[in-house]
């Protein structure tokens, strides 16, 4: 028996009110503990599934199904959902370990109980040294890994990133997708994760999902069979080369067939 | 690679300079601000000798500093009035001030049905308001003190309700995701985005706090025991009495300067760790 997606989006469209057709008709299943890549040019609506999927944004059609979670008034999982966005969006008035206390702060757990996580969470993206440091004094990429600990933090069984690493260096980039990699086999979260980069995308992704603009849409999906653990040898093998190259096509061919506005 | 020992490297010239230009901007701040007043001493004494000019239209330097000791006990008194009325004004103007703004930040309908208000409030000069307050309010301290209030409240409201408004977006639709209430919100992301937005506010309005209790007494005008500064120099003025004048005048920018520096004290106490504004820059 085939288990159940964790989320079904049926028919979503989201229109602005500008009149700007941002998502169209888009449907798809996202498989529990799948890690799938949104990828699209800019101005495609990835940024906008995710608010949606997030409950951050309100749809104009169609809905969003959470076959195995209870489903509040409002249409909201009561499974944990943390979001990483493509900034920090770190307090900088908090020190590092405050920013990530905060989402069980707002769960009403003290300092001293949320201790042991925080350390945990910290621990896990290497900056276990820099608890009592402002955001300030971190570079782009530790401060990205202090957004990444805030989203761990609550154990989410869903992950959104929207272009997290977009910001960062190469060399930062490939030391992130390598530790996002290990944390997410190790906790079996589902990712959704949202890039404009081909090679992020076939480097990551279980499935590379490929939108195009105006309106948004899906135009190819495309399923990455290559076994995980995959390391920087990944990189360099024909069979990633080969999934690049299929998103690669089948971006351009989306681009070549929009409108021309 | 032979290994030669690694020689003792000289400090660039060029970091050198910079540490030397950074020292000589440090005793600068204090020290040319203190020549410029010393020399306008000077100058202000030098001119009422050359120009024969009467000490009962400009007095000497030293005729007012004699006023101001002669007379220390009686301005004393009076500026401790005045700094009451300015700083309970204050206190009401920063309560007022920050609750109105949270309260606006609460609901855009309650902002755009007062907001009119307070802007009428600090656009109508304090000086043709405060005759009618005295008519209407019985207590003189309390007429003063709603005086000093009116114009010190408006930069920390503004203020405020801007910070309010600018806490990040992303950080809102974190806030929302992990189900934060209002109050949350308010106590964990709007609040500390508005710090350094208040602080600005609270520079301004320390300052106008004292020239609304200033102008307040001014029109007041009625003296006796406990009267402040402004009727000092009423006072002083009918009596054709300068060099007292003078000496309220200096007491009063005094005070001024010090409110501000505490101000500026108090903004770097509460962002040097985090704030641009406030941080120190390396490199």
């Amino acid at each position: 028996m085939e288990e159940a997606p964790l989320l079904s989006i049926q028919q979503i469209g989201k229109t602005f009110s500008n009149g700007t057709v941002a998502l169209r008709g888009m449907t798809m299943d996202i498989e529990q503990g799948s890690f799938v890549s949104l990828l699209g040019p800019s101005g495609c609506g990835k940024s906008t599934v995710l608010k949606i999927i997030a409950g951050l944004g309100n749809l104009t059609t169609g809905r969003v199904n959470w076959p195995t979670s209870n489903v509040d008034n409002l249409g909201r999982p009561d499974c944990e959902i943390s979001f990483v966005f493509q900034e920090p969006t770190l307090m900088q008035w908090a020190t590092v370990f405050e920013n990530v206390w905060l989402p069980l702060r707002l769960k009403g757990i003290s300092r001293s109980n949320a201790k042991e996580r925080v350390e945990e969470a910290l621990d896990m993206v290497g900056l276990h040294d820099f608890a009592s440091s402002y955001p300030r004094e971190l570079s782009g990429g530790m401060k990205m890994r202090v957004s990444i600990a805030r989203a761990l933090i609550t154990r989410p069984k869903l992950l959104l990133m929207d272009e997290p690493f977009a910001a960062l260096d190469e060399i930062t980039r490939f030391k992130l997708n390598n530790d996002l990699l290990g944390l997410w086999e190790k906790f079996n979260w589902t990712v959704i994760f949202v890039t404009h980069s081909v090679f992020e995308s076939a480097y990551l992704s279980s499935r590379i999902v490929v939108m195009a603009a105006r309106p948004g849409r899906v135009v190819e999906d495309i399923d990455v069979g290559a076994p995980y653990p995959r390391d920087d040898e990944f990189r360099t093998s024909t069979a990633y080369n080969g999934y690049c190259r299929e998103a690669s096509n089948a971006l351009h061919s989306a681009m070549d067939a929009g409108d021309h506005l | 690679m032979s290994d030669t020992p690694i020689e003792e490297i000289d400090i660039d010239p060029v970091e050198m300079r910079k540490a030397q230009a950074l020292k000589r901007e440090k005793i600068g701040r204090w020290l040319l601000p203190l020549i410029v007043v010393v020399l306008s001493i000077v100058a202000w004494d030098r001119l009422c000798v050359w120009n024969d000019i009467p000490h009962y239209i400009i007095p000497r330097p030293g005729r007012v500093l004699d006023s101001l000791i002669t007379d220390w006990s009686l301005l004393i008194g009076s500026l401790g009035t005045t700094l009451l009325i300015t700083f309970s004004a204050l206190a009401i103007a920063i309560v007022g001030g920050v609750g109105l703004a949270v309260l606006f930040a609460q609901s855009k309908w309650i902002e755009m049905t007062f907001f009119p208000y307070a802007v009428i409030l600090q656009v109508t000069p304090i000086i043709v308001i405060a005759p009618l307050i005295f008519i209407y309010v019985e207590s003189k301290f309390a007429g003063l003190l709603i005086c000093a209030w009116i114009v010190a409240f408006f930069p920390i409201l503004s203020n405020t309700t801007m910070g309010l408004n600018s806490a990040d977006h992303n950080l809102r639709d974190m806030m929302k995701l992990y189900g934060a209430s209002r109050w949350q919100t308010l106590r964990f992301l709007r609040l500390p985005s508005a710090l350094p937005f208040f602080l600005g506010g609270l520079k301004i309005a320390g300052g106008l706090s004292l020239i609304g209790a200033i102008v307040a007494e001014f029109v007041a005008g009625s003296g006796g025991v406990g009267s402040g500064l402004a009727f000092r120099i009423l006072e002083a003025s009918y009596r054709l009495n300068i060099p007292r004048m003078f000496a309220a005048i200096i007491l009063i920018s005094v005070t001024g300067v010090l409110i501000f520096m505490f101000m500026t004290f108090l903004s770097w106490l509460f962002l040097h760790k985090w704030h641009e504004s406030a941080v120190k820059r390396e490199i």
